[in-house]
C-alpha cells in the first residue's frame, strides 16, 4: 500500500488510508463520522477495539511464552497441576467487570440512538426492489431514487465512474443541523437503510413502520447501500444523502416544489403513440428493466419475457391488470398502480406493446388507467 | 492395555462389499461414511465459496449474474453448515464416543444407518435445485421471509431438504444422548467423562431442541408460499419479523452446535500434547453447559437493526456479552493446561493451538458485535462474514482437522505423514488469515455482505481476500493427499502414538478392532476420561 496518510479522530485513534490503484482509498476503520450518532458509535468501537485487542495480546503473549518455554524439546518437565480455585475465580470475575465497564457507555449509546422524539422534520423512506422512495412528509412530496451507474459499467471491460454503484439519480436532500426523523417501511421484502457516516442502519419492513433519527453536522454527500439481502439487485440499491446548509436546502426545496407543480402530468391529456412510447421507455428503464431486461427477454425461469408475451400482445385489459395490480402467482411482479402515475403506467404499457418484436400498434391513454384506478377504489 | 482374554474371543463377522456400507450398523463404518461425506461436501461448499470469491476479485460482474451469485452464497452457507460441519462432528462422535466411554457400539445401530443415509438425498435435493427453473434458493442461508416466499421452486426443494436434514440430525443426536447416558462402561462416571463426550452430549441436546424450530420456520414459509397462509405477510395479518425470531431461536444455538464439539476436541488434544491433565475440568463442564443454556437467550442479537425497542436491545446485548464469560473461562483453561506443560507440536496440537488463537479473535469480534450501538454499523456487513468465519473455519473446521489427525492412527492403524500435516496447518493458518482478516476492514469501511459487485474503494481488500481463498482452498488438497496416501502407505501406527494420551480409546489395539468392548471393561477413571486402570473389555 503506497502513500499512507494518517488522520486523527475524536478518540485519537488513527485511520490508515492508502491510495490504491483506483485512486480510491482503502480504509482500516469505520468511515469518518458526520453525525453525533456516528461519532458515538465510532468512539465505542474504538474503545472495544482497544479492550479486545489488549485481551487478545495478553492471551497471545501468555500462550507464546508457554509455547517457547514449556516445550518438551527444551527439556521442560510437565507439572501436573490441574486446578487452582483462586485463579479460576479471578478470571471469571475480571472479565465480568470488564463487561460491566463496557455495558455502561453501550447502554447510554443505545438509549441515545433510540430517542427519536423532538424532530425538526420527518422523511418517510420506502424500500422497493430495488430502489428507495423518499417522502418529505412535512411538504407532501416525494420521489424515487435509483442507481445511476449505467448497467454497461458493470461489464468486465467498462471504465467505471468514481462513485461506481454509489450514485443515484435523485439523492435525498436534507438540511444540516436539523434533527431528521426517519420513518422506514418497505413495499415487498425487507431492505435495510445504511449510511455509515450518518451512523444509521435500520431495516425497512413491509407492513410495519420503524423510526430512526440523525442530525448531520456538515454539508456534504454521504453514501451508503442497502444492507439486507433483498433479491437479485440487492447490490445495486445505493443511498445518497446530500446534506446542505439550511439556506441551500430551503432554496432546493422551493425550486423542487415549483418544478413539481410545473411538470405534473395532466391525466386527461391525450398523447400520441410516439410520445407515449418515448415516455414509456424511460419508465421501463427505471422500473421494469432489472427483471424483464432491456431486451424484453426477461430472465428465463425467474422473470418472464415480454417480447412476444401473450399478455403484452393480447387483450389490453389483461395487460393493464397485471401491471396495475401485480401478479398473483409471482409476488416479485409488484402492483405498480401504487407506485406510478396514470400517465406513467399508460406510457410503459404502450412502450411494451410496441417495443422489441411486439408491434401491436396499440396505445393506452392515461384516462384508461384512471378508469381502472377509479374502478379499483 | 487389551487383556489377553479379549484376544481369544471368536472373530466376529465383518461385512464386505457394498452391503457393508449400505446396511452399515457398525459405528466405525457409519462414522467413516459421515466423515467422507462431510469432507466431500466441504469440497463442494468450498468450490461454491471460490466461485463467490472469483466474482468478487474485481468490481463489475465477471462470471455470474446477480441471481446466480445469490444462489451460490446461499448454497455455500447451507452446505457448509448442514452438509460439512454438522455431519463431520456427528461422524466423529460416532467413531470415537463408543471407544472413549467403553461402549460396544452406538445405542441404536440401525437408526444410525438411517440418520446417515438421509443425508445424501437431502444434499442431492439442494444441489438439484440449481438446475430447476428459477434456480436454487437465493435468500441467504437464513432464508428470510418475505424474500424466500418470492423465490421459485428451488426454495421448495430447499425446504424439503431441510426437513430431511433435520430428521437426520435429530436421530443422530438421540443416538449420542442415549449412548452416553446408558452405555458408559462401569467405572466411568459422568463427571469423569472425556470433555469430547460432554461436548457431544450438550450439542446433541441443542440439536434436539432447535432442529424442530427450524423445521417449523421453513414449514411456515412453505405454507405461505403455497397454501395461502400469511404468517410473514403483514397484508394478511402476519409479521415478517416473526420469521427472524423463529429462525434465530434455532440459528443462534446452531452456531454453538458447530462450536461446542470443537471445544470438546481441543480439550482432548491439548492435554495430550502438553502431557498434563486438562486444567479446570469441572469448570469446563459447567462452562460448556452454561454456554449451551445461554445460547437460547440471545437470539435477537441477530436482529438489533430490525427496530426492537431499546429495552429488548439492552436485554439481548447484556445476555450476549455474558456468554463471553464462560467462553473466556474455557480459553483460559486451555492456556493453563499448556502452562508448565511439556509440549510437543504434532499436527493435531498445531491445529488445536491455531483454533484457540483464531477462535479468540472470533470471540472478541463477537463481543464487539454484541454491543447493539456498534452493531448498527457492522450488521449485514463483511465484518460479520469475517467474525463468523473466524468461528466456523478457524473454530469448527480447524478443530475437525485436529481431531482427524489426532485419531487417524487409531482409526486406520497407520500414521499420517507428519510433514504434510504440518504443511497443511501452516498453509491453512496463513491463507485463512489472508482471506478473512481483511474482511473486518471491508465491513468497517461499509461493504454490505451478499453483494455480487462493489464500489471501487473495496477493491484492494477483496483482491487480497480472493487470493487468500484460492490458496486456502488449494491447501485442502494437501490434506486429501495426505489422507489418501497414508491410508495405503502410511507407517504402521503403534497402539499409543501420542505419549501423553491416556483416555480409553488408546487402550484398544490399533487399528481399533471392528467390534470393540463387546464386554464392558471394568474401569477406574479420573477427570476428562483419563483411565487409571482397566480390566477385561473384550474386543474382536
Ligand atoms: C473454506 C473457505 C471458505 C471461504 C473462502 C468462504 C467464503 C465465504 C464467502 C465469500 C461468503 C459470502 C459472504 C457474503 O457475501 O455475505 C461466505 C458466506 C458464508 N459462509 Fe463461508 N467460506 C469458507 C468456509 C466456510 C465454512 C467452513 C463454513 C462453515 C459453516 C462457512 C459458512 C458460511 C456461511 C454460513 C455463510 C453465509 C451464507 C449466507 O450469507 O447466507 N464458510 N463464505
Ligand atoms: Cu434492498
Amino acid at each position: 500500500m503506497s502513500c499512507p496518510r494518517l488522520c486523527g479522530s475524536s478518540a485519537a485513534w488513527l485511520i490508515l488510508n492508502s491510495t490504491a490503484v483506483h485512486g480510491q482509498s482503502a480504509a482500516l476503520n469505520l468511515q469518518a463520522p458526520a453525525t453525533s450518532l456516528a461519532r458515538m458509535e465510532y468512539d465505542l468501537h474504538t474503545m472495544l477495539l482497544l479492550v479486545t485487542g489488549a485481551i487478545f495480546l495478553l492471551v497471545l503473549a501468555v500462550m507464546l511464552y508457554a509455547i517457547v518455554r514449556h516445550r518438551k524439546s527444551v527439556g521442560h518437565e510437565a507439572k501436573p497441576f490441574h486446578e487452582n480455585t483462586t485463579v479460576e475465580i479471578i478470571w471469571t470475575v475480571l472479565p465480568l467487570l470488564i463487561l460491566l465497564a463496557i455495558a455502561w457507555p453501550a447502554t447510554r449509546a443505545v438509549l441515545n440512538q433510540k430517542s427519536t422524539h423532538g424532530e425538526d422534520m420527518t422523511i418517510r423512506i420506502t424500500g422497493y426492489q430495488w430502489k428507495w422512495r423518499y417522502d418529505y412528509l412535512d411538504d407532501n412530496f416525494g420521489f424515487v431514487s435509483h442507481l445511476a451507474t449505467p448497467r454497461a459499467a458493470m461489464a468486465a471491460t467498462a471504465v467505471r465512474p468514481e462513485h461506481y454503484l454509489l450514485e443515484v439519480d435523485e439523492p435525498l436532500v436534507l438540511p444540516t443541523g436539523r434533527k431528521v426523523r426517519l420513518l422506514l417501511t418497505a413495499n415487498d421484502v425487507i431492505h435495510s437503510w445504511w449510511v455509515p457516516q450518518l451512523g444509521i442502519k435500520q431495516d425497512a419492513i413491509p407492513g410495519f413502520l420503524r423510526d430512526a433519527w440523525f442530525m448531520v453536522d456538515k454539508p456534504g454527500i454521504y453514501r451508503g447501500q442497502c444492507s439486507e439481502l433483498c433479491g437479485k439487485d440487492h447490490g445495486f440499491m445505493p443511498i445518497v444523502v446530500d446534506a446542505r446548509s439550511p439556506e441551500d436546502y430551503a432554496r432546493w426545496r422551493t425550486a423542487r416544489l415549483q418544478q413539481l407543480a410545473a411538470s405534473a402530468d395532466d391525466p386527461s391529456k391525450v398523447w400520441s403513440l410516439a410520445a407515449l412510447r418515448e415516455r414509456g421507455e424511460k419508465v421501463y428503464g427505471q422500473n421494469c428493466l432489472p427483471c424483464h431486461q432491456a431486451s424484453g427477454k426477461g430472465i428465463p425461469g425467474n422473470f418472464p419475457a415480454l417480447d412476444g408475451s401473450p399478455i403484452v400482445n393480447g387483450d389490453k385489459a389483461a395487460h393493464i391488470r397485471i401491471v396495475f395490480h401485480g401478479s398473483q402467482r409471482n409476488p416479485a411482479m409488484q402492483a405498480w398502480g401504487k407506485q406510478l402515475s396514470d400517465t406513467e403506467i399508460a406510457a410503459v404499457i404502450t412502450y411494451e406493446r410496441n417495443a422489441w418484436g411486439n408491434n401491436t400498434g396499440q396505445l393506452v391513454q392515461p384516462a384508461e388507467i384512471r378508469a381502472v384506478r377509479g374502478g379499483s377504489g | 492395555m487389551a487383556s489377553g482374554a479379549a484376544d481369544k474371543l471368536p472373530t466376529a463377522h465383518k461385512p464386505h462389499g457394498l452391503g457393508r456400507w449400505l446396511f452399515a450398523t457398525n459405528h466405525k463404518d457409519i462414522g467413516s461414511l459421515y466423515l467422507w461425506f462431510a469432507f466431500s461436501m466441504f469440497l463442494v461448499g468450498g468450490v461454491l465459496a471460490l466461485c463467490i470469491r472469483a466474482e468478487l476479485f474485481s468490481p463489475g460482474l465477471q462470471f455470474f449474474q446477480p441471481e446466480l451469485f445469490n444462489q451460490l452464497t446461499t448454497l455455500h452457507g447451507l452446505i457448509m453448515v448442514f452438509g460439512a460441519i454438522m455431519p463431520a462432528f456427528t461422524g466423529l462422535a460416532n467413531w470415537m464416543l463408543p471407544l472413549m466411554i467403553g461402549a460396544p457400539d452406538m445405542a441404536f445401530a440401525r437408526m444410525n444407518n438411517w440418520s446417515f443415509w438421509l443425508l445424501p438425498p437431502a444434499m442431492s435435493l439442494l444441489l438439484l435445485s440449481f438446475i430447476v427453473p428459477g434456480g436454487a434458493a437465493a435468500a441467504g442461508w437464513t432464508l428470510y421471509a418475505p424474500l424466500s416466499v418470492q423465490l421459485g421452486m428451488g426454495m421448495d426443494l430447499t425446504i424439503f431438504a431441510i426437513h430431511i436434514l433435520g430428521v437426520s440430525s435429530i436421530m443422530g443426536a438421540i443416538n449420542i444422548v442415549v449412548t452416553i447416558i446408558n452405555l458408559r462402561a462401569p467405572g466411568m462416571r459422568m463427571m469423569n467423562m472425556p470433555m469430547f463426550a460432554w461436548a457431544s452430549l450438550i450439542t446433541a441436546y441443542l440439536i434436539i431442541a432447535v432442529m424442530p424450530v427450524l423445521a417449523g420456520a421453513v414449514t411456515m414459509v412453505l405454507t405461505d408460499r403455497h397454501f395461502g397462509t400469511h404468517f410473514f405477510n403483514a397484508a394478511g395479518g402476519g409479521d415478517p419479523i416473526l420469521y427472524q425470531h423463529v429462525f434465530w431461536f434455532f440459528g443462534h444455538p446452531e452456531v454453538y452446535i458447530m462450536a461446542l464439539p470443537a471445544f470438546g476436541i481441543v480439550s482432548q488434544v491439548i492435554p495430550t500434547f502438553a502431557r498434563k491433565p486438562l486444567f479446570g475440568y469441572s469448570s469446563m463442564v459447567y462452562a460448556t453447559s452454561s454456554i449451551g443454556v445461554l445460547s437460547f437467550m440471545v437470539w435477537a442479537h441477530h436482529m438489533f437493526v430490525t427496530g426492537m425497542p431499546a429495552t429488548a436491545q439492552l436485554f439481548f446485548m447484556y445476555a450476549t456479552m455474558l456468554i463471553a464469560v464462560p467462553t473466556g473461562v474455557k480459553v483460559f483453561n486451555w492456556i493453563a493446561t499448556m502452562w508448565q506443560g511439556s509440549m510437543s507440536f504434532e499436527t493435531p496440537m498445531l491445529f488445536a493451538i491455531g483454533f484457540i488463537l483464531l477462535f479468540t479473535i472470533g470471540g472478541l469480534s463477537g463481543v464487539t458485535l454484541s454491543v447493539a450501538a456498534v452493531d448498527v454499523q457492522l450488521h449485514g456487513s463483511y465484518y460479520v462474514v469475517a467474525h463468523f468465519h473466524y468461528v466456523l473455519v478457524a473454530g469448527a473446521l480447524f478443530s475437525l482437522f485436529s481431531a482427524v489427525y489426532y485419531w487417524f492412527p487409531k482409526m486406520t492403524g497407520r500414521m499420517y505423514v507428519e510433514r504434510l500435516g504440518q504443511l497443511h496447518f501452516w498453509w491453512s493458518l496463513l491463507w485463512f488469515n489472508v482471506t478473512f482478516f481483511p474482511m473486518h476492514f471491508l465491513g468497517l469501511a461499509g461493504m454490505p455482505r451478499r453483494i455480487p459487485d462493489y464500489a471501487l474503494q473495496f477493491t484492494d481488500f477483496n483482491r487480497i481476500a480472493s487470493i487468500g481463498a484460492f490458496m486456502f482452498g488449494l491447501g485442502q488438497l494437501i490434506f486429501l493427499i495426505n489422507i489418501l496416501y497414508s491410508l495405503r502407505h502410511g507407517k504402521t501406527a503403534p497402539q499409543q502414538p501420542w505419549e501423553g494420551a491416556n483416555t480409553l480409546e488408546w487402550r484398544l489395539p490399533t487399528p481399533a478392532p471392528y467390534h470393540s468392548f463387546s464386554q464392558p471393561p471394568q474401569l477406574e477413571t479420573a477427570e476428562n476420561g483419563v483411565v487409571l486402570s482397566m480390566r477385561d473389555g473384550g474386543q474382536v
